[in-house]
């Protein structure tokens, strides 16, 4: 049995290292996957891999699936669209809805859940008026849950569509209030970039720096394989298109105050998926040189078996610590989780 | 894990690890007759784990895993392994299965046409299909019956029937040679105790068959039959189907299909043999 994900994400960026799995090795890939939420992605990846015929019974199902996910995640931003257009403000989609709206590889095969979108701070109450009129309502009704996201959050509340059943997290900026990085929603709503439907996305530089924020300064690492995949596949686009591309993010990073997240997103992208990413010396100096945290990271990244169990107990919960010590300072950390302890010691 | 087993039922592969040996012997013994999955790879990853280490030896109880969950599932007792395992696997096809469409219905087919017999729990699926295979039925299943989007027919699902409660005294009468698991006093669900399918269900399970007759039962009523129109039809199906939503098109297709096709009929009845005599007369006027 696989005792990490290092076979997921050696497959996808380099898929005929699956053409040799056997039995085992397929169904320890297939449920590592599952367990990442990177599936449509395996399966964009080693179409063209000879694989068992089960196998790719098994991946021609899940590929099916994705198309289906895709056209309703879609099909949910334009939902948004219709019931927000009358307000005039920018809409800007975020995460996956973004990648497969801007037919971007790293869309392809990408599990989409939520709808996320980033509207101008001034704008968020009439944002949420229209919202619940066109049908959206409260998933979480506690008004302690409610307090919290209105006063420290960089979201509304998540919404859910009563009819459809899809969340929508409406985000005012990419970091909670709390968080001592503020990045400059302002700018990334400014520079953001006019797609044919009418919505909008980052722009390049910003999609790198929205991805590293969420993935490490911001939250426990749960799914970071994937949204590592999202930056490695986004690199990849971009550089191609503009051969100093990274110098721009860099640039861009250190404006918004999360340059040590993209450096570090940099590094264990190139580390797992081999992303050809690079440093600079001039005009600024960035450098992509291993620290040696990153092994700890990496740990983290990795940190499932071919049962496609969670692993590694001590490192998940150092993370989990970690993301709280970044959302908040010490004295409102403890006093959030000392309402969030009495609240369940009530209920139960 | 420690403890594995791996079982084909109808189209789908399962590969079950638990911590424990106990649950992995019984599904041993009950499953004995049926395939591996294809080539040896499942569809699907069941896992049965104690959630705390100590959960192990102390008070042991079962939390249900592998690769699609729900949060709130509640942990069993190490005593109920099978049913464990069963809500597991039910849980995969529930939530992961895609290239089916998935009613939650019983299912018997006879010269290659099946009825499906669907309703709340409680309304009798499984003792129906149980009596109906007794009676020399061809028994596709009991909990799941999967339609093909591409040919529109029924795929056999055939695991252990699941009865609970009154209908495990019904149905061991009417099959004294049955094969039974052991009887799960106490469960979330009532007194549950598993019918191993008979060998022909077992060796014909890759078998499709052309659904012809969909039912729609009520136990502990006075005996009615009724008619229903397309659009309830419709929407008893949907409510019916744990995947319709997710398959997208190819689901509303299948579904519309079904109803088009298929003559559908309530019955309501008060015993067994009342519900027996339904179906029968009402397969012999298709």
């Amino acid at each position: 049995m696989n005792r990490d994900a290092t076979l997921l994400a050696r497959a996808l960026y380099d898929p005929m290292s699956a053409a040799p799995l056997d039995a085992a090795g397929w169904t320890d890939l297939i449920a590592i996957a599952r367990a990442e939420q990177l599936t449509g992605t395996l399966v964009h990846r080693v179409a063209d891999v000879p694989k068992p015929p089960a196998a790719s019974r098994i991946l021609a199902d899940a590929r099916a699936s994705i198309a289906d996910q895709r056209r309703a995640a879609l099909w949910e931003a334009e939902a948004a669209r219709r019931a927000l257009i009358s307000i005039g403000t920018p809409i800007i989609l975020l995460k996956g809805t973004a990648y497969a709206a801007a037919e971007l590889t790293a869309g392809e095969g990408r599990s989409i859940g939520d709808l996320d979108i980033l509207v101008p701070r001034d704008a968020i109450a009439q944002v949420e008026r229209a919202l619940l009129a066109a049908g959206w309502e409260w998933a979480k009704p506690d008004p302690y849950d409610d307090a919290y996201y209105r006063r420290w959050m960089h979201e509304l509340p998540p919404l859910i569509h009563r009819e459809r059943d899809r969340m929508i997290d409406v985000h005012h900026t990419i970091l909670p209030l709390t968080a001592r990085i503020t990045p400059d929603a302002q700018a990334m709503i400014a520079d953001s970039v006019l797609l044919d439907n009418g919505l909008r996305i980052l722009s390049a530089p910003d999609m790198i720096c929205h991805a590293a924020a969420h993935l490490f300064a911001d939250g426990d690492l749960a799914g970071g394989l994937r949204n590592l995949w999202d930056i490695d596949r986004l690199c990849r686009d971009f550089m191609m298109r503009h051969e100093d591309f990274c110098l721009s993010v860099y640039k861009r990073a250190r404006h918004h105050g999360l340059l040590v997240a993209v450096q570090r997103a940099f590094r264990l992208a190139r580390d797992i998926y081999e992303t050809p990413v690079r440093g600079y010396s001039a005009p600024i100096c960035v450098s992509l040189d291993s620290r040696s945290s990153d092994a700890l990271f990496r740990r983290r990244l990795l940190a499932r078996d071919g049962w496609g169990r969670p692993t590694r107990r001590l490192t998940r919960f150092g993370f989990y610590v970690r993301s709280h010590w970044l959302r908040m300072p010490p004295a409102m950390l403890v006093r959030h989780l000392w309402t969030k302890w009495r609240k369940g010691y009530r209920s139960a | 894990m420690k403890h594995v087993f791996t079982v084909r039922i109808g189209p789908a592969g399962f590969r079950v690890g638990s911590d424990w040996r106990a649950p992995i012997r019984a599904l041993e013994r009950l499953y004995a007759g049926y395939p591996a999955p294809e080539d040896n790879i499942p569809d699907f990853t069941v896992r049965l784990f104690a959630a705390r280490p100590w959960r192990h030896w102390l008070r042991p109880s079962i939390t249900l895993g592998g690769d699609f969950v729900l949060p709130e599932a509640a942990p069993l007792p190490l005593s109920q392994g099978v049913l464990a395992a069963e809500m597991a696997m039910n849980l995969q096809m529930a939530m992961g299965q895609r290239r089916y469409l998935l009613l939650h219905a019983s299912a018997v087919e006879r010269e290659g046409r099946a009825v499906l017999m669907t309703g709340l729990s409680g309304a009798g699926k499984s003792t129906l299909a149980a009596l109906l295979a007794a009676r020399g039925w061809r028994l596709m299943g009991d909990e799941f019956a999967l339609i093909d989007p591409a040919s529109g027919l029924v795929h056999a699902f055939p695991r252990l029937v699941s009865l609970k409660n009154r209908a495990i005294e019904v149905v061991r009468k009417a099959l004294p040679e049955g094969r039974f698991g052991p009887l799960l006093a106490g469960t979330p669900k009532g007194d549950i105790q598993h019918l191993v399918p008979d060998s022909r269900s077992i060796a014909r399970m890759g078998d499709p068959a052309r659904p012809a007759l969909l039912l729609f039962p009520r136990f502990g009523f006075d005996n009615a039959e009724r008619g229903l129109g397309p659009s309830e039809v419709f929407v008893r199906l949907t409510q019916a189907s744990t995947n319709y939503v997710a398959l997208g098109e190819r689901g509303f297709a299948a579904m519309t299909r079904l109803v088009r096709e298929v003559a559908a009929c309530a019955i309501d009845y008060p015993d067994a043999d009342a519900a027996i005599t339904h179906v029968e007369r009402l397969w012999a006027t298709l």
